[in-house]
């Protein structure tokens, strides 16, 4: 459906160089990246606000690279909304469809169907600058939507927002997707990407440097920034408090109250503690191993992805294990559920900050 | 150590001399304001204002001096948006020149206007067969005010256009809509303020011109040329009611306009 070939652009002292990628009909890709490796710039050459020097765009088959902005069915949700300060919501959510001259039943159906879908028809006449940040991000999307767009390109859409409402634009994104509309979002978070992305595309220095479903990019990172990046599902800022300190064999990684034993040498100080998804075990009672890392959790989230079912349990902090389709219904999985969850020391991993 | 904090803040020496300074500032200018209107009768004030040349110039003013900021709105508004927009070769010299019309002394400028339409030029010449005179006309007047006044709308409209995130008008285009639909629908609207108050400016400015008009029309008579002729013909007696009524007029549109574009900006929604 899309195919970006070659594409090549230069902005002062950034570039973006020999950038190709494509996207088929119904797909959710995410492009993971630090920030300032040019996911911005690359969806603003896709939506036309940005002119690249050469290389091509195609949409359904049709080489888009020099059609006018307005001319291209992409919708552009920016990271801080870009509402209209001067525009009630309901004006906002109109502004596409009078554009293209949509007779007002039309134009007000369309608009009552998506607020409704969105939860923001309580909002209609209010203004952007009086919503909370998942209102505003709502009222975007919604803004993005009406028009119908062929391809949605989402920037940072979760980044701004707290917690409740991410996982709720999440989910929100999740259903815009099931219900078959493409997706090209960008984020540097991974979690974001691990949960919603069909396709992972991996960012680096204005280039990409892999493409592949969550698992691949995962399993088999290309390179060590992405094997630091993605490599690993459990990533998770904390303090350390080293070996030498506790007087122990362990050091002790502390996180929201939870502390977790981990075999290493690190000095203490702040870090992210990496466990990988696999290394988890879980069962419905506490059980007897050599694993030092015992915890009891509840299930907040049941993820089914190409290489098994990914279980999130929050037990202070959010762990991600991966485990089988089996073992989800031999111990009777669902979310909510209550669960314990063990791991072993040795299979932890600690990255200094310091 | 917090007493000394406080003193800092509230008593500190230096400040109250420079407070002391703005006082007489201030002085300076409301003094003789306040002593011309509390040298002029209100019996001075009402026969003046019956004076039917008084009136016919104070209206003379307030019009030519509105329709030139208005007619030049037109070409000045888009003009200040490219400025606020675009990077351009030259462009430092354009704005350069824009400001010129502030450091031209005005008499000079009078002189440079009547060059333009006096009978011997190109635009005298064309329009004397259709029996048109711009010397001493409206036209002139109007030319007069709108060249020592136009840096003041479109510095103000620029500021406006560039206080507008670009990024919503990336967004607006990205939702379909075509340039001239940005402009009109997002760029204009949220810079419409300073484009109001630079229209306020720039009319402010063109109705108490004096030096480039007298040049060009001494008549139809403006208010500021008849306070003059007033004063070098009668005396000071004469010329301060007709400055008071010009005055009280002045400020009272002027408040008016203040007050209309300084409520708050209301969200549209029907």
């Amino acid at each position: 459906m899309l195919k970006v070939d070659n594409i090549h652009l230069t902005l002062g002292n950034f570039t973006i160089s020999d950038l190709s990628m494509t996207a088929e009909e119904g797909e959710y890709i995410v492009v993971l990246g630090m920030s300032g490796v040019g996911k911005t710039v690359l969806l603003e050459v896709l939506s036309g606000l940005q002119k690249c020097d050469r290389g091509t765009v195609c949409l359904d088959g049709t080489d888009i690279t020099h059609h006018k902005i307005q001319r291209r069915p992409i919708r552009l949700v920016y990271q801080d909304q870009a509402l209209f300060p001067h525009l009630s919501v309901q004006k906002n959510l109109e502004f596409g469809l009078r554009c293209q001259k949509t007779p007002r039943p039309v134009m007000n159906s369309i608009v009552k169907t998506l607020s409704e879908q969105l939860k923001i028809d309580h909002l209609q006449n209010r203004a952007p600058d009086t919503l909370s940040g998942g209102e505003a991000q709502r009222v975007a999307l919604g803004r993005a939507m009406a028009t119908n767009p062929r391809l949605l390109l989402l920037d940072e859409p979760l980044s701004a927002l707290d917690p409740q409402s991410r996982s709720e634009i999440q989910m929100l994104l999740r259903n815009l997707h099931r219900d078959g509309q493409t997706i090209i979002h960008v984020t540097h978070d991974y979690e974001e990407a691990v949960s919603l992305a069909t396709r992972i595309v991996l960012m680096e220095n204005g280039t990409i440097v892999q493409t592949g479903s969550p698992s691949e990019v995962f399993r088999n990172p290309k390179s060590r920034f992405v094997a630091r990046f993605v490599g690993v599902r459990n990533f998770i800022p904390g303090e350390l408090t080293s070996a030498e300190e506790t007087r122990n064999e362990t050091a002790s990684f502390a996180r929201n109250g939870v502390r977790i034993a981990i075999m290493c040498d690190a000095g203490s100080g702040p870090g992210h503690f990496m466990l990988r998804s696999e290394d988890i075990i879980l069962s419905n009672h506490a059980v007897e191993t050599s694993a030092l890392n015992r915890f009891e959790g509840t299930i907040t989230d049941i993820i089914p992805t190409s290489r098994g079912i990914e279980a999130v349990i929050d037990i202070g902090i959010r762990l991600s294990a991966m485990v089988t389709r089996r073992s989800v219904q031999q111990l009777s999985m669902a979310v909510g559920k209550p669960i314990f969850v063990s791991f072993k020391a040795t299979a932890c991993r600690f990255i200094s900050n310091i | 150590m917090n007493k000394s904090n406080r003193f800092q803040h509230n008593f500190e020496p230096l400040h109250l001399f420079f407070m002391g300074l703005g006082g007489l500032v201030i002085l300076f200018i409301v003094a003789p304001l306040l002593s011309m209107f509390l040298k002029t009768s209100g019996v001075q004030l009402i026969e003046t204002a019956q004076d039917l040349e008084v009136r016919n110039s104070i209206w003379l003013t307030l019009w030519t001096s509105m329709t030139g900021a208005l007619a030049f709105s037109f070409l000045a508004v888009p003009f200040a948006y490219i400025l606020a927009r675009k990077e351009f070769p030259l462009k430092r010299l354009v704005t350069g020149i824009i400001d010129l019309p502030i450091v031209v002394p005005h008499s000079a400028a009078g002189i440079a206007i009547l060059g333009v339409i006096s009978r011997d030029s190109l635009l005298g010449r064309a329009a004397e067969p259709l029996g048109l005179r711009l010397v001493s006309s409206p036209f002139a007047i109007i030319a007069a005010m709108s060249f020592v006044s136009l840096p003041f709308l479109i510095n103000a409209a620029r500021d406006g256009f560039m206080a507008v995130p670009e990024r919503l008008e990336k967004a607006a285009l990205n939702l379909g809509a075509s340039p001239i639909r940005v402009f009109l629908t997002i760029s204009l609207p949220l810079a419409w303020k300073s484009i109001l108050s630079g229209l306020i400016l720039m009319w402010a400015r063109g109705m108490s011109e004096f030096g480039a008009v007298v040049i060009v029309a001494y008549h139809p008579i403006i208010s500021p040329i008849l306070i003059y002729e007033r004063f070098s013909s009668f005396g000071l007696k004469y010329a301060r009611p007709v400055s008071v009524l010009f005055l009280c007029v002045c400020l009272l549109i002027f408040i008016l306009l203040r007050l209309l574009s300084g409520r708050r900006n209301h969200v549209e929604s029907r």
